[in-house]
């Protein structure tokens, strides 16, 4: 009996006091609702600490190893297993595979980021103009996607870095010079990935656009240029955001299959890519040499791809998972 | 060109050509507008009410849609001709249009006061900082409360009144000659309704506007309308003062509409009359009069002609072949 008197006058006074302005919690904004979505979503966080914890072993790593070290050369310790001095073992010209994977990575990630702003560049443009103007147009243009499209990717892609990879110059960039293969390669993913995107972007935009504001927007005087860059895209932003993290991870992984086949980027400039293909040969012998740089690109292209997943869930507006 | 009309509409004619055929929405109509005065455009749903406004401003979408024919004389220049810059340049500044649907009318992810000061940046040339200060002063007008601090908010905030108010002030932002308000109060409850009734009423007189109001609610127009325009089919049927419109009509449609108003003088155990049958299916090429179909007064003319639109009364056209005044032909 004692008990159960003294329990509702444990509770805070306050909470049986209604106040006005403490109902009215501020209204959260779209982008704030998405941050809760995906701070909700597990696979999306692991995703996001995976990819924090790549870019600090790539980039960080540069504060401690310098990119000579990367390059350095030392026969009488080639094929060296992992060991307290190299971590990673060496290669099979004894170069320490720990730097590799560092400054590779570096490249590898440049790669998939900057292949995807082509990607995006091109897709958008391309899905946005055919959406939005549609007749001739878009059936001109969207003839060029599914023309793109029917070639087979891989074959396309390495045509294309065979046909370019001699053209090219070495390019010196903040100090430090680049294949110039690098910038082949981001092109030749660039414009062969496109097709996915602006067909993406296209059904969006065909959608957007009968939406009742645009036509409101319309009535107002709205040019078209304001219609497709203030109103149509930012109402298609999320597949959008969510297919360009995506093809990241493909980018990464497409440059790994070229330099795979020795048609990417050439050495000494490293990637995880083409330090796969001087694994080829030691398979067996010499795990050590393909185990890292491959265990980076599986990693790297499963915490993209969650954090895509998680993306897709936190920028869904419809999507009530919590 | 008479100086006193701000808009003169001649012949217009608008087709949609879909997979099924060609839908004749607008079939050649015609009409004019005085300075500063509200005429209402009534008629069933899909009878072209819209559709002619939206010609008018060049919004129909082209293809499917297609104007076929007519003119469209604003201030003596005819919008059916200019360009697509000169008609962003005439829509939302020189006339304005409010649509049905306050809730699918703004964009969700654009904040109210960045859609407000779009327009008056793009049309008026203000820098951020006056369009700001304007956006305050037309949600204060509208009669939205704490503007200053509303204006941060998204759409999705606002209820359905409040954004038919937004809606209203971004129409009137570049204090437009014209105001065409499409079924505003539609998707609204009735005593919103009334309010944005009273407050484009309000407006109007403030700002010395020309106003067209498509409505399906005769209830409405007799609250704010000088003068009426019935549509049916695509065709004008009936044009008059409200007044007339009310006490004589000349339209066997116009008749049978105001027959199924409900009015306060009915004996209770008097049914409200409906018309019967559906509107026509404009997919076919209209023969005759459409109202055929559902008509009391049909004659033989009215399967064979379409009547022209006659002058009936002083300010009254009619197209009809039967003088409802005499039951007999005309």
């Amino acid at each position: 009996m004692e008990s159960s008197t003294t329990q509702p006058a444990s509770l805070p006074p306050k909470a049986f006091q209604l106040i006005p302005d403490d109902l009215e919690t501020p209204p959260l904004t779209l982008g704030q609702l998405a941050w809760r979505r995906f701070r909700r979503h597990r696979m999306a966080i692991f995703g996001a600490i995976l990819m924090i914890l790549i870019v600090l072993y790539t980039f960080g790593g540069m504060l401690i190893f310098s990119e000579a070290d990367a390059n350095f050369v030392e026969t009488g310790v080639r094929l060296q297993p992992p060991s307290l001095e190299h971590p990673f073992g060496t290669d099979t010209i004894g170069r320490d595979i720990l730097v590799r994977t560092i400054y590779g990575g570096q490249i590898s990630i440049l790669i998939g980021l900057t292949a995807m702003v082509v990607e995006l560049f091109i897709g958008v443009t391309i899905g946005a103009l055919t959406g939005y103007f549609g007749g001739k147009l878009d059936s001109i243009l969207m003839r060029l996607t599914e023309a793109v499209l029917v070639i087979p990717q891989i074959f396309l892609l390495l045509v294309m870095a065979k046909y370019f990879s001699q053209s090219i110059p070495n390019i010196q960039l903040l100090g430090r010079t680049f294949s110039g293969s690098v910038l082949v390669i981001i092109v030749v993913i660039g414009v062969t990935t496109w097709p996915y995107l602006a067909r993406i972007v296209r059904a969006q935009f065909l959608s957007v656009k009968e939406n009742d504001f645009i036509l409101a927007a319309r009535a107002t005087g709205t040019s078209t240029y304001e219609i497709i860059f203030r109103h149509i895209l930012p109402n298609s932003i999320a597949p959008i955001i969510v297919s360009a993290t995506l093809s990241v991870a493909a980018a990464i992984t497409l440059e790994a299959y070229i330099s795979f086949l020795g048609l990417g980027v050439r050495p000494p400039t490293a990637t995880w890519g083409n330090m796969l293909e001087g694994a080829y040969n030691y398979v067996e012998s010499a795990w050590w040499l393909w185990f890292f740089p491959g265990m980076l690109i599986a990693l790297t292209v499963l915490g993209i791809n969650f954090l895509g997943d998680g993306l897709r869930d936190a920028l869904d507006p419809h999507s009530r998972t919590t | 060109m008479k100086p006193e009309l701000l808009l003169e509409v001649k012949n217009l004619q608008t087709r949609f050509h879909i997979a099924e055929g060609t839908v004749h929405a607008v079939n050649g109509i015609s009409f004019s507008l005085k300075f500063g005065e509200t005429i209402a455009v009534v008629g069933e749903s899909g009878c072209g009410k819209s559709v002619t406004m939206m010609s008018v401003l060049r919004l129909i979408p082209i293809p499917p849609g297609e104007i076929a024919a007519g003119q469209a004389f604003y201030l003596g220049r005819d919008l059916l001709q200019a360009s697509e810059a000169e008609m962003e340049h005439i829509r939302g500044k020189e006339i304005a249009m409010v649509f049905q649907d306050p809730m699918t009318s703004l964009n969700p992810v654009l904040t109210i006061g960045r859609q407000l000061s779009e327009t008056l940046q793009v049309h008026l040339g203000m820098d951020k900082q006056q369009a700001h200060q304007r956006a305050i002063e037309l949600l204060d007008m509208v009669g939205i409360p704490d503007a200053a601090r509303q204006l941060k908010d998204y759409p999705h905030q606002f209820s359905g009144g409040m954004r038919q108010r937004v809606m209203i002030a971004m129409a009137l932002a570049c204090e437009p000659s014209l105001l065409i308000a499409d079924e505003p109060t539609t998707a609204l409850d009735v005593t919103i309704q009334a309010q944005i009734i009273e407050l484009v009423q309000h407006l109007r007189e403030k700002l010395n506007m020309t106003v067209i109001w498509i409505t399906h609610d005769l209830g409405v127009v007799a609250e704010i309308a000088e003068r009426v325009i019935v549509m049916y089919a695509g065709f004008i049927v009936e044009e008059a003062l409200v007044d007339d419109l009310y006490e004589e009509p000349r339209h066997p449609y116009t008749e049978a509409l105001l027959a199924a108003l409900p009015r306060i003088e009915r004996r209770r155990d008097q049914r409200l009359r409906s018309i019967p049958g559906a509107p026509p299916n404009l997919l076919v090429a209209p023969k005759g009069c459409p109202f055929v179909p559902r008509c009391e007064y049909v004659i033989d003319r009215c399967l064979l002609e379409m009547p022209p639109l006659v002058q009936v009364g002083r300010d009254h056209r009619s197209a009809c072949w039967v003088d409802l005044t005499t039951g007999k032909p005309r």
